[in-house]
């Protein structure tokens, strides 16, 4: 098995060792969206949404909290971690260079969270009727999301002091950034100088593209525009603080 | 043949200058120690060697590489022991040693080099699980793994309990009959005087010494002192008047003999010759330690 392989698979191992991590990434968006799908209401088409039904308007919006679950909680606090153990430090004196520990863990929580997505998009399907995206562009916006909010994740894991400063860092941003999603209320609700601010936001532009693709649609500009913006100022910010020990 | 080569390091922190201009070269199969107290600039020395960082100034070559030109190549050559670097907590042992087996190009079997250093019951474990020893020799297990030439240990036994650090010695010992050449950082005397071939003395960023233990005392004092009782009452004269012997002085019932070279045999001969015999024998000989204080100033722990 290759260097990078073997690494790809222990960090993959390890994150199933923690059990509040497994849960909150990879158990608790599925468990919320069949919540949200048992309540009636939202299930039925809403006169005030143009018909749309609640449940087809939350899909994406847990498709996007899953990804921050793994940018913005997993990976800054795995890295801080590792930095303030010397386990990357350690991992300098071999043949082995630690950007390739960063490569395993930005890979494994991509992969992680492509999992998650899937699973919502068949328990959506399943049990409350929303269609499977019916545009391909859908992947795509899916990878920018991830994309912009991984930068993010990585930003904070290079600005952060040590992991608690990480963990911190994390949960400050989490809930402003799923409330532009439109976990509260859904973008259709938001009011529109909201929902220009959401529409400015990684995940606000992340939401919309899914919607808009999975609706069969292409993704608005403004929206790729944006999520790419993030991931090249966050991610150059990141690249430019980053420190091993 | 020498297989690492400092030649006059320099480095500097801002405007503090952390070594400056340490030069030595480490022999092929010796276990080279480099001894010095707290924040001598031990660590930045091997952290130059190891290629970790780059020196402002001086030559380095281990095995004939500049550390910071071909790295990758140092990287499979030479294994390191760093002071507090750890390992993932619920890694275990068998999963960290597949892992940096796979970093390098000839690894050595790893279920080997895990029994040689007593951990085999220990491969289903997790990194948070093990002891303070345990956790050593795992991270002496990993500088190993690669097969390498040189094995660099920084501060290896700091932290572990007295019997705990006899078996690491033990250890180290193994390692050099297997041919590595080791590089031994550390500040505890028991244990340079004990290991090390030569000793590289590091004070204030300065190469204050370097020698074997036993040439590192005896340049600086090489006196030695007998105590005893004697049997019978004996003339000083008659120790007084050998070659070995600079001087002699009593201390209660107690005769005090100072003197250089093989005194011990000189000492006892001439006191067989009177028929007295010496009870209560003690040889006092100037110690590393004394060594120390007397190369810097000072006592390594403080």
């Amino acid at each position: 098995m290759s260097t990078f392989s073997r690494l790809t698979l222990t960090e993959i191992k390890l994150f199933f060792r923690e059990p509040a991590a497994v849960f909150f990434a990879l158990a608790f968006p599925p468990i919320l969206l069949i919540v949200l799908g048992s309540i009636p209401a939202f299930r039925e088409p809403d006169k005030t949404l143009g018909g749309a039904r609640v449940i087809e308007l939350y899909a994406p919006i847990i498709v996007a909290l899953a990804v921050t679950m793994f940018a913005i909680s997993s990976l800054p606090q795995m890295f801080a971690t590792y930095r303030e153990k010397g386990v990357l430090r350690r991992m300098r004196t071999t043949p082995v260079k630690p950007v390739m520990m960063l490569g395993a863990q930005l890979l494994m929580c991509t992969i992680m969270s492509v999992v998650v997505m899937l699973v919502l998009l068949v328990i959506g399907r399943v049990a409350f009727d929303v269609s499977l995206p019916k545009q391909p562009m859908y992947l795509v916006c899916y990878l920018l999301v991830a994309l912009a909010m991984l930068a993010i994740g990585l930003l904070v894991a290079s600005l952060a002091p040590s992991p608690k400063a990480a963990g911190a860092i994390g949960s400050i941003l989490f809930f402003p950034m799923l409330f532009t999603a439109g976990l509260w209320a859904p973008r259709d609700t938001m009011s529109s100088v909201l929902r220009r601010i959401s529409d400015f936001s990684p995940l606000g532009a992340g939401v919309q593209s899914l919607q808009d693709t999975a609706a069969g649609h292409w993704p608005q500009l403004l929206h790729v525009a944006v999520m790419l913006g993030w991931t090249i100022v966050a991610g150059g910010l990141a690249a430019r603080y980053f420190r091993w020990e | 043949m020498a297989i690492i080569e400092v030649d006059s390091l320099v480095k500097r922190y801002g405007d503090h200058t952390v070594v400056g201009g340490v030069s030595f070269a480490v022999e092929q199969g010796e276990i080279f120690g480099i001894l010095g107290p707290n924040g001598a600039g031990k660590t930045t020395t091997v952290e130059c060697i190891e290629g970790l960082r780059s020196p402002d100034g001086g030559a380095i070559r281990v095995c004939g590489i500049d550390p910071q030109r071909d790295t990758g190549e140092l990287r499979q050559l030479l294994g390191a022991q760093l002071q507090e670097s750890e390992l993932p907590d619920k890694l275990k042992v068998s999963e960290a040693m597949e892992l940096y087996s796979s970093f390098y190009r000839n690894p050595v079997d790893w279920r080997e080099l895990i029994d040689s250093l007593h951990l085999t019951d220990k491969i289903g474990t997790q990194f948070r699980r093990l002891s303070g020893g345990q956790k050593q020799r795992l991270s002496i297990a990993l500088a190993l793994i690669g097969n390498p030439r040189v094995a660099v240990l920084d501060e290896l036994t700091t932290g572990l309990d007295p019997q705990a650090r006899r078996d690491a010695w033990d250890l180290i010992e193994g390692i050099r009959d297997r041919g590595v050449t080791i590089v031994l950082v550390t500040h505890f005397m028991e244990e340079a005087e004990r290991l090390c071939d030569r000793l590289a003395v590091i004070d204030a960023g300065k190469l204050v010494a370097l020698d074997s233990p036993a040439g590192l005392v005896s340049a600086v004092d090489d006196r030695q002192r007998i105590r005893f009782r004697p049997s019978a009452p004996i003339d000083h004269a008659v120790l007084a008047t050998l070659p070995e012997v600079t001087n002699v002085e009593r201390a209660g019932s107690q005769l005090v003999v100072t003197g250089t070279g093989n005194l011990l045999l000189a000492v006892t001969t001439a006191l067989a010759r009177h028929q007295v015999i010496a009870g209560d024998l003690r040889v006092e000989q100037t110690s590393l330690d004394d060594a120390f204080v007397a190369l810097t100033g000072r006592s390594i722990n403080n």
